[in-house]
């Protein structure tokens, strides 16, 4: 077949954001700013990807819809960050969002577990929602312009989420019974790593210094434990711990069998040929 | 009647008046200019810029508009570029009343007052039956078929419909 007929049908990544000189950021606050968008990136890529194993056998119709298009909203907030990260950088989104290798990821260790059953799905999404929307809340001033932009459209979005997942939280701790024992159990198993999503970053005084970021990573994971474990508590279910999050929650060296899977998946046409579109 | 664009900057207006035949290619009876997604347009000799305003950051549809648009402009300039934008998010509120009365005409809801942006756990805002304009409606999910639609039901006419969603 002529190359000339190969027509792709999936775009290669390209900019779609403002261009900004990568000069004006003092180098250190640079490199800050670059381990920030990889966190935010590589978390909202691998929940995508996870919660995108339910399309086509959600427990109902309406389910299967709402996490498909959740997932799908997620995967393009991860777009936008790998793009915003290569500019900074000058890599390439798409070697940044499919070419590393398992253990160069940097995403939650709340993120790395497998699907499991709806309820984990459930617990894990509601602890991460949560927590991501302190994370966005906290940039929303930030004096680095390409990102306050793409975080007020970002937000926009994570509503919708919010209160999907606000709505499910409550219909399984009300519901009573094996769903309610389920849930307690998923939100008993991620307690531990919920705080990971507010791993200290490398240099994030500097970005707090810089206006980048509004605050260090431990005092947001302060104030989502708090407001977590407010409507936990209501909700007579488990709260996450109120320890300030280790230094190793976004270590996956060596990675998980869980992750090895899903990064085996997500890369899999990427890995069939170099530089391939689909 | 000429207006005051065309006759002060007749590029410009020509430019807007050919992005009217760009339309969504999910709802194909909005153009773009309608649904409120063509943000600043720069038109000079030689050289056009127009800016687009995605809906939702995922939505695949926006790559479709980029090239319906630089093909709809090809010849305006020697230069023509079509950029995605956000410096200013596009929200519900863009859509036009002609986009609202043809989304109303294909069916789909149109978009209630966008919402609040820092209520954390937000209501959504009641939506209007595009068949018979009752407002006593349900939703039944805030995801549909797209990600900027959600699906409702009509308690009074008992028909399904799909609304644009407010953000």
């Amino acid at each position: 077949m002529s190359t000339e007929l190969r027509r792709p049908t999936r775009q290669v990544l390209e900019p779609d954001l403002p261009r900004f000189d990568r000069r004006d950021l003092e180098p250190n606050a640079r490199d800050a700013l670059a381990g920030l968008l990889l966190t935010m990136a590589d978390d909202e890529f691998v929940i995508g990807f996870w919660d995108s194993e339910w399309t086509g056998i959600a427990p109902m119709l309406e389910e299967d819809v709402a996490f498909s298009s959740i997932a799908q909203d997620e995967i393009g907030h991860a777009r936008l960050f790998y793009e915003m990260l290569a500019q900074l950088t000058g890599d390439g989104a798409d070697r940044l969002a499919f070419g590393r290798e398992a253990d160069e990821y940097r995403h939650a260790m709340l993120v790395d577990h497998a699907r499991s059953d709806w309820a984990f799905s459930i617990a894990r999404r509601w602890l991460y929602e949560t927590a991501d929307a302190v994370r966005l809340e906290a940039l929303k001033e930030s004096t680095f312009t390409p990102l306050r932009e793409v975080v007020a459209k970002v937000r926009r979005e994570e509503r919708y989420h919010l209160m999907h997942i606000d709505a499910w939280l409550r219909g399984l701790a009300e519901a009573g019974e094996e769903p309610r024992a389920r849930l307690v159990e998923a939100l008993s198993r991620l307690a531990p790593d919920a705080p990971s999503v507010f791993t200290p970053l490398a240099g994030e005084e500097l970005l707090v210094e810089a206006g980048i970021l509004a605050a260090p990573m431990a005092q947001l994971a302060g104030r989502w434990s708090s407001a977590a474990a407010e409507t936990l508590a209501k909700l007579r279910l488990p709260a996450p711990p109120v320890e300030p999050p280790t230094a190793e929650g976004r270590d996956h060296r060596p990675p998980s069998d869980a992750f090895a899977w899903l990064w085996g998946e997500f890369t899999s046409v990427a890995r069939l040929e170099e530089g391939v579109e689909w | 009647m000429v207006s005051a664009l065309a006759t002060a900057r007749p590029l410009e207006s020509a430019v807007w008046a050919a992005l009217h035949d760009v339309h969504d290619p999910e709802i194909p009876t909005i153009s773009v200019v309608d649904l409120g997604v063509v943000g600043r347009v720069e038109a000079s000799a030689g050289h056009v810029r127009v800016e687009l305003l995605p809906t939702f950051i995922g939505c695949p549809a926006i790559d479709v508009m980029r090239a319906s648009v630089e093909q709809r402009l090809a010849g305006f300039a020697d230069e023509v570029a079509v950029e995605i934008s956000y410096a200013e998010p596009w929200t519900s509120e863009r859509i036009t009343p002609e986009g609202r009365a043809r989304l109303r005409a294909s069916g789909f809801g149109p978009p209630g007052p966008a919402l609040d942006d820092d209520r954390l756990l937000p209501v959504l805002p009641v939506a209007e039956c595009p068949y018979c304009g009752s407002r006593d409606t349900t939703l039944e999910n805030a995801f549909g078929p797209t990600l900027c639609r959600a699906i409702y039901h009509c308690t009074t006419c008992s028909q399904p419909f799909e609304q644009f969603k407010a953000v």
